[in-house]
């Protein structure tokens, strides 16, 4: 099992990086951010952009460089099938998947675990939600 | 449990609301805090106590929403998640619960690099999305995010933030749609000093359904010097500051600026008031309570409503 993560690794790693700049976060949403890797955000957000985006649609923080959702909201309109996608609730982050591969993690399913008091949670009674759309 | 959220009730009861912000205190004396607060007391529904805001370090939200309480003032406690995790979040919320706080603000919060200490760690373990839900999930089913249960659930009137006037702009809307799933009860918005791009945003908002489902309350700042707007424009992230504002004060004389500041606000606090689905407004003065105070007796709010009696709040309207 670690040759076969390895390998898929030695793959994947260079690949996503230099198509996305994927941080590698193990837990990949690309296709419900328009592919504009969120974990690039220094805020590290994952359910849509901070308060603090600049009037030309650059980061608050990097005054030189696109707001990683400014480039999530555009990518996402053209995306013919995961175009409503970028309205999911994004669980939080699994800190244990750092480094590991997305690829893997999305097959054994190990990427859609989320914790067990988080809404979603399929044991758990729902709140009263509005249905998130398709 | 005890008390619930006035702010909730009176929102509920549709009254027009007034919060404001305290100034964040650097001092270790109680006194400080409640000097500040005695100032609004009367003018306004409840105070935010802001968490180290402009990514500067002052005292912790969590014990100026507790002096406030202490005082009989009715604290909105912010918390971002730039400074903790989402152990220290959760164990804060509690914490305010049991102190009497009941109305929450959750956001990101301003990076670190915009604040005094720019070579901290940022922490941004959950997002503010996330908080938003973890909030209402302790609140409604009484459980951590791990699952494991309360033993008493917090009551808690949960708020967020939203910037109509950040890109991209077509998504604010969506987001704070997001953000009501989410848990939120209320949303104050960054500053207004464009109303017409407010409006606008309003009218999407009220497309999506939201109005009666999320009181809005636009954030209306005071400057108080042409040099205080000056340094808004200049210095403060997500705040878009109309270069004629600036010029207005400009051009009025040094001793005069402040009282026109004040009517700048009141213009605005008149302009946003008529725009459907503004539920309040939150007065921001600078270091600047007075202001505050100022504002809203001009602008023919005070004096502020008691709650009617046996309004239960609390939990989802
Ligand atoms: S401006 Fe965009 S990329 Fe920069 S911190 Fe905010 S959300 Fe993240």
């Amino acid at each position: 099992m670690r040759v076969i993560e390895r390998l898929v690794l030695a793959v994947e790693k260079p690949l996503k990086e230099a198509i996305w700049d994927c941080q590698m976060c193990g837990q990949c949403i690309l296709h419900s951010t328009g592919l504009s890797c969120p974990m690039r955000c220094p805020k590290n957000l994952r359910n849509g952009p901070c308060g603090g985006v600049r009037p030309d649609g650059n980061c608050e923080v990097y005054a030189d460089k696109r707001c990683v959702w400014v480039e999530a909201w555009e990518g996402s309109q053209r995306l013919p099938v995961f175009k409503s996608h970028i309205h999911h609730l994004q669980k939080p982050v699994d800190w244990q998947l750092q480094g590991t591969s997305s690829w893997i993690n999305l097959l054994s399913g190990r990427d859609g675990k989320a914790p067990l008091g988080w809404s979603p949670h399929p044991a758990l009674p729902q709140r009263g939600r509005v249905s998130e759309g398709e | 449990m005890t008390s619930q959220s006035r702010l909730a009730g009176l929102l509920r009861e549709g009254r027009f609301v007034v919060t404001a912000e305290l100034s964040s205190s650097d001092s270790a004396d109680p006194e400080a805090t409640w000097r500040q607060a005695e100032v609004l007391r009367g003018s306004v529904d409840a105070i935010n106590c802001t968490d180290n805001t402009g990514a500067h370090v002052h005292m912790s939200s969590l014990a100026a929403a507790h002096l406030l309480v202490e005082k009989g003032i009715e604290p909105i406690m912010q918390l971002t998640v730039r400074d903790r995790n989402r152990l220290a979040l959760q164990a804060d919320l509690l914490g305010a619960a049991a102190l009497g706080v009941r109305n929450l603000v959750l956001m990101s919060g301003d990076d670190v690099t915009a604040g005094d200490h720019p070579e901290a760690r940022r922490i941004y373990d959950i997002d503010s999305m996330q908080l938003l839900e973890v909030a209402a999930a302790m609140r409604d089913r009484g459980t951590y995010l791990s699952g494991r249960k309360l033993e008493q659930a917090p009551t808690f009137f949960i708020g967020a933030v939203e910037n109509p006037f950040a890109p991209p702009l077509e998504f604010r809307p969506l987001r704070l749609q997001k953000k009501v799933r989410a848990g939120a009860d209320f949303i104050q918005t960054q500053l207004v000093f464009d109303v017409r791009l407010f409006a606008h945003f309003m009218a999407m908002v009220a497309d999506l359904g939201l109005v009666g489902k999320v009181f809005i309350i636009p954030s209306i700042g005071i400057p108080r010097s042409a040099r205080s707007a000056h340094f808004m424009r200049e210095k403060v992230p997500g705040l878009h500051v109309p270069e004629s504002l600036v010029a207005r004060l400009e051009r009025t004389p040094q001793a005069r600026q402040a009282e026109e500041g004040v009517k700048i606000a009141v213009e605005l606090v008149n302009a946003v008031r008529e725009i459907p689905g503004v539920s309040g407004v939150h007065l921001i003065g600078i270091k600047w309570e007075e202001g505050v105070v100022q504002v809203a007796e001009a602008a023919g709010l005070l004096p502020r409503p008691t709650l009617s009696p046996l309004v239960s709040a609390g939990g989802r309207g």
